[in-house]
């Protein structure tokens, strides 16, 4: 190795974008492997949402496969929420989000970073309810799962993308986690409405062309506001 | 209570805005008297989703751009008065709605497009009330500000799949407006009281945040 003097600091360089980004995802990802504090109360909570609408309609009057997109729409929005506020939530105790800004990274790798750690945990999220949603409402999604899994994919993205910006400026604020929903939920609708219709369709046996309408705002809505939020971003910190 | 010239004349114009719908124009041949809502209707519809919006969107912009304290001012006045506005929206159109749809409600895509734009408008709000610290509210709000004009289209393009309940435009539209004369003439003192109404109100609300502002630096 030709490295073999002490390096000086004149040879230090930044960890490159992508780099810290990823560095600040596995963080996030490990603190919450470690502690198991919020997945395992999103997942106990949307298995148990899921139980509970079964029985908040009238299973002779509506059928279980008209009610299975709403409850999967309803829980996936509900449980991120869980995670998106623990996202910035985790840094506030110990102040540690000073750190991270005094740290040789970008403000844009940082966001981006968390956008990945919160997708890791909402796709858990996903992973669990999706089958348990299917096995208890009698759903068969053989026939239309990869795009079924596209469409959930797709939606997740731009859930976390707003909702990781949204985090990290309610827990600056008195409101805290009360204020999160109030700010994301409108910014919501736009994907829940679009996923819940494609997911509904699907479910009903319609072909996958059918559903190429919603996918295409789906796709234009993650485009649009993850280089938004990627750009706003530095504003919502210290300066 | 002291008025300014602007809002003496804004309250001369809605007076008289008012006095016009109601003893000089005809009601309409179909719908009757509960056609005039129309005015209020369209007249708060036009001042609080495109002048308001559009402020707190143009202003949020300039803030994050110049870092001007009054750009902030200005939007924070817009989204209030917006605010208000576009609640008079969404209580004149279900009043109407009952007794020409059938229904108060229905989630068609301009009602619901409203609904959400109120939604936000609320937030802004609520969450300014929930930052202490001068600047960043004031940088906060103006990302609020500036993602939720980005949302209109969104929530325009997928609750456009619904079928559409509500009447197709009658004055903004590629061929000439499609009501009568004495309605046109009607709808457009409508918007003109309107504009200086959001006009004073904005001004009065600016004034104020002026006002805040200096006595919270005054206590600090």
């Amino acid at each position: 190795m030709p490295h073999s003097v002490a390096r000086t600091s004149a040879d230090w360089r930044a960890p490159g974008f992508v780099s810290s980004t990823l560095t600040i995802a596995r963080k996030d990802l490990l603190i919450e492997l470690r502690s198991r504090s919020v997945i395992l109360a999103a997942l106990a909570f949307a298995v148990l949402a899921i139980t509970i609408f079964f029985f908040a309609w009238d299973p002779t009057a509506v059928a279980s496969i008209d009610l299975a997109p709403g409850v999967l729409w309803v829980i996936f929005t509900f449980s991120g929420l869980l995670g998106l506020h623990r996202s910035f939530g985790v840094e506030q105790p110990t102040r540690a989000m000073d750190a991270l800004l005094a740290a040789p990274v970008g403000r844009e790798a940082i966001y981006l970073g968390k956008l990945l750690a919160n997708l890791s945990f909402v796709i858990v999220v996903q992973a669990v309810s999706l089958p348990t949603v299917a096995l208890l409402y009698n759903v068969p999604v053989r026939g239309y799962v990869w795009p079924l899994i596209g469409v959930v994919l797709l939606a997740a993205v731009g859930l976390v993308a707003v909702g990781t910006l949204f985090s990290s400026m309610a827990v600056s604020t008195r409101l805290a986690e009360l204020l999160l929903p109030l700010l994301a939920l409108p910014f919501f609708v736009p994907v829940i409405l679009p996923a819940a219709q494609a997911t509904a369709r699907l479910m009903s046996g319609r072909p996958v062309s059918e559903v190429s309408g919603y996918i295409s705002i789906l796709g234009s809505f993650d485009v649009v506001f993850l280089v938004v939020c990627t750009l706003l971003y530095p504003y919502t910190l210290e300066q | 209570m002291k008025f300014s010239k602007l809002g003496a004349v804004a309250i001369l114009a809605v007076v008289g805005a008012y006095i016009r719908a109601i003893f000089f124009t005809p009601f309409d041949a179909l719908q009757g008297p509960v056609q005039k809502i129309f005015y209020v209707h369209v007249a708060s519809g036009f001042v609080g989703l495109y002048l308001g919006f559009g402020l707190v969107f143009v202003a949020s912009v300039l803030y994050l751009w110049l870092r001007d304290p009054k750009l902030d001012r200005v939007a924070a006045s817009s989204a209030e008065v917006g605010f208000v506005f576009t609640s008079v929206v969404l209580i004149t159109g279900p009043l109407w709605g009952r007794p020409v749809w059938g229904t108060y409600w229905a989630w068609d895509a301009k009602l619901t497009l409203t609904l959400f734009l109120w939604f936000i408008f609320a937030g802004y709000i609520i969450l300014r009330g929930a930052i202490d610290d001068f600047e960043m509210r004031a940088r906060f709000s103006a990302v609020l500000g500036i993602l939720g004009a980005l949302l209109v289209p969104f929530i325009h393009l997928s609750v456009y799949f619904f079928r559409t309940l509500h009447p197709m435009p009658v004055l903004l539209k590629p061929s000439a407006p499609s009501i009568s004369r004495e309605m046109l003439i009607t709808i457009s003192a409508w918007l003109c009281a309107f504009i200086l109404l959001y006009a004073w109100l904005l001004r009065e609300r600016y004034l104020l945040a002026v006002d805040r502002d200096a006595a919270m630096e005054g206590s600090a």
